[in-house]
């Protein structure tokens, strides 16, 4: 297991100097500078300005530059936001983002497994069809839609909530809630293709045949195998949290990362645009590794197949 | 001899999309304590419905619509699905048919084994543990301490079947119903898994339900046999009854159909023309009447009661009233008569 995790942690390496290659090229084949828009400024202005950030030396020496600042860990200066360095701009605003980020995963994940599996026992039951009908509003209402009904009916009609704050958990639930509709729609719908599966398989005759009570068939042999491959959805779901929330971090003015590239975007500001870009791709590969280890610990035939223990 | 088991009268229907599948249409037999009862027929004649009638373990569109399942006297059909889960696994445990998808994948094998234990007694987990190592031990796993720990698919089909068969004895069941517990192996593990079973009801004295489609295997595990058709019983009896006294004109299909030492002239095998009856709308006679080369007018009108050949030897089909013409069965059948009277029994 260890030597697979250090495999792994190799690749991440790997990816993340691919990925940081790529956005640098593709960032500098955009039209346009971060200033180009200032025309206030005179030829020699933007001179001395191009100079002070090093945008006047050749694409390849800025390239060698830029990496070997990756390397120690400096993700560059923003042309923006008070020409902060990017990484203590991604740290201040992490925290928010991470908040409702991992809430919305996990209030998504585990409401979309219990609808599921409710679902899937109570089968062509009034439960069933009402887990459906929840799973598939999830599912197909954006999550900016839903972030806008919440914010007027929950805060500004009911006023339940705080419409646009961020200071205590309070203010984290509409934005949570917003985001977790398409995990859980997820979720729920393929747990119960899966567990519908699970359920009229032979091992789980035998298991009730053992003596089970329903309870114990469920929660002793039928969860745990239906979970395998719900496990694999995770990571792409995690993208999707992602890229809705930096348009629900606009809705609920939520001073997050999200929010922060939205707006590095429209700037051109080229180091808050790849310092996200490699941070989200940092995180990802993260994700990914930590469903991938998660998967082995589910599936004992992933294990041992993968050359762990044993 | 204490009957254990006995079912009286069982109907079984099916809801299904094309309408009610009478699956089981009168079953009656039952069992006697420390004997091995086999149950033959082709596929589909509904086998496995009737075994898992017992212990209620049917799709959720199956209904039992009549009969009674008596277990010491008691009517299983009237409990409640939680006293049936103090029986299941306890009192009567069931083998079933694929070792490969009978396993649960996540489990370690030593926890599986240790589950009915742990359902139905107040043991600790270290006394089941060390019950399930003897158990895996019994049922012949190779160094079972260590492989306890292992998941399914670290075991060959064999191995897995023994696992399965260790689950169903673990508690010492007094019924074990075993739904075709070798189809899915190859031969010298079949012959090697009949072995354990019959070493296992002499150990630890249970009674055997073996289901099987193949009557090769009957004649090495089976005390009495019931030969089924198309959700009914046809003929029953002890094992030289039914195959070397057989009446009914499906068991001579059957055992015509079966491959056996000494059919020394090439074996040919005769499967039985024809396809089984649609259940959907039993037929009103005899089931296997389209079938039976045999067959009378009366066989289309009117379903044959079950006559007595000897003892405990019945068989249903109307060859057997005192009215009926004297037919001469297949040559092979009239050898097995042969036999019979060799073995000193009295033939028709
Ligand atoms: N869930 C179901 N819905 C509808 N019909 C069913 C269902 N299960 C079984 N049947 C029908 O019941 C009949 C008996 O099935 P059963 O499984 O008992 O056969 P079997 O004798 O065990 O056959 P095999 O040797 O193939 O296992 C079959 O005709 C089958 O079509
Ligand atoms: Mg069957």
């Amino acid at each position: 297991m260890t030597k697979y995790i250090l495999k792994r942690i190799f690749y991440l390496f790997i990816t993340l100097f691919i990925i940081a290659s790529l956005t640098f090229f593709l960032m500098k084949m955009l039209p346009g500078t971060p200033f180009s828009n200032q025309n206030r400024m005179s030829p020699d202005q933007l001179k001395i300005v191009k100079a002070q950030y090093g945008l006047d030396q050749s694409v390849g020496v800025q390239y060698v530059r830029y990496m070997v600042g990756l390397l120690h860990g400096n993700l560059g200066t923003s042309f923006q936001f008070n020409n902060e360095p990017v990484t203590s701009l991604i740290g201040q605003r992490l925290a928010p983002s991470m908040q409702i980020g991992a809430q919305a995963m996990i209030v998504g994940t585990v409401l979309g497994i219990l609808l599921g599996a409710v679902a899937a026992i109570r089968k062509n039951t009034w439960a069933d069809t009402l887990a459906t009908f929840v799973s598939i509003l999830g599912l197909s209402i954006p999550s900016f839609v839903l972030a806008v009904l919440l914010q007027f009916y929950l805060a500004y009609k009911w006023r339940i909530f705080p419409v646009a704050l961020w200071d205590n958990f309070q203010s984290s639930i509409l934005p949570t809630l917003a985001l977790a509709a398409l995990p859980l729609g997820t979720v729920a719908r393929f747990m119960r293709t899966e567990m519908v599966d699970v359920m009229s398989s032979d091992y789980i005759e035998l298991a009730k045949s053992k003596g089970n009570s329903n309870w114990k068939v469920v929660t002793k042999h039928a969860l745990r195998n239906s979970l395998i491959p719900v496990v694999t959805i995770i990571g792409p779901m995690a993208v999707s949290v992602m890229t809705g929330s930096m348009v629900v971090e606009n809705i609920f003015s939520i001073p997050g990362i999200g929010e922060q590239f939205v707006k590095s975007i429209t700037t051109n500001d080229y180091p808050t645009i790849m310092g996200l870009t490699i941070f989200y791709s940092f995180l990802l590969i993260i994700v990914y590794l930590i469903v991938d280890i998660l998967y082995g610990l589910i599936d004992p035939r992933i294990r041992l197949g993968n050359g762990g223990k044993e | 001899m204490d009957k254990i088991l006995e079912v009286k009268d069982l109907h079984v229907d099916f809801d299904t999309y094309n309408g009610v599948v009478h699956a089981i249409r009168g079953v009656n037999f039952h069992l006697n304590a420390g004997e091995t009862l086999a149950i033959v027929g082709e596929s589909g004649s509904g086998k496995s419905i009737t075994v898992r009638s017992v212990l209620q373990l049917l799709a959720s569109n199956a209904t039992i619509s009549k009969g009674e399942v008596l277990y010491h006297g008691d009517d299983l059909l009237q409990k409640s699905d939680k006293e049936m889960d103090k029986i299941r696994g306890n009192k009567i445990s069931m083998i079933f048919q694929d070792p490969m998808t009978s396993l649960d994948p996540t489990m370690t094998i030593g926890k599986q084994v240790a589950e009915p234990l742990l359902i139905h007694n107040n043991v600790s987990k270290k006394d089941a543990l060390k019950r399930t190592e003897e158990v895996l031990r019994l049922v012949g796993i190779p160094n079972p301490a260590a492989r306890m720990n292992d998941y399914p698919h670290q075991f060959s089909g064999g191995q897995r079947q023994r696992i399965v068969i260790a689950i169903a004895i673990v508690d010492y069941p007094e019924i074990l119903i075993a739904d075709e517990p070798t189809t899915a192996l190859d031969v010298t593990v079949q012959a090697q898994i009949i072995d354990l079973l019959k070493e296992l009801q002499q150990k630890i004295g249970t009674s055997i339900i073996f289901i099987t489609h193949d009557l090769g295997v009957v004649a090495g595990i089976a005390d009495r046999v019931a030969v089924m058709y198309a959700g009914r019983f046809v003929e029953y009896g002890s094992v030289d009854d039914i195959f070397y006294n057989p009446q009914h004109p499906y068991t001579w299909g059957l055992l015509d159909s079966m491959p056996t030492l000494d059919t020394n002239e090439e074996a040919r095998l005769n499967s039985i023309p024809g396809t089984p009856p649609n259940l959907l709308n039993p037929p009103k006679g005899d089931a296997f009447a389209p079938r039976n080369a045999y067959a009378m007018q009366i066989d289309e009108e009117e379903q044959p009661p079950f006559f007595k050949v000897s003892k405990n030897h019945f068989a249903a089909t109307w060859l057997l009233h005192p009215d009926a013409p004297k037919v001469t069965p297949p040559a092979a059948i009239l050898k097995r008569y042969e036999k019979f009277q060799k073995l000193g029994g009295n033939a028709k």
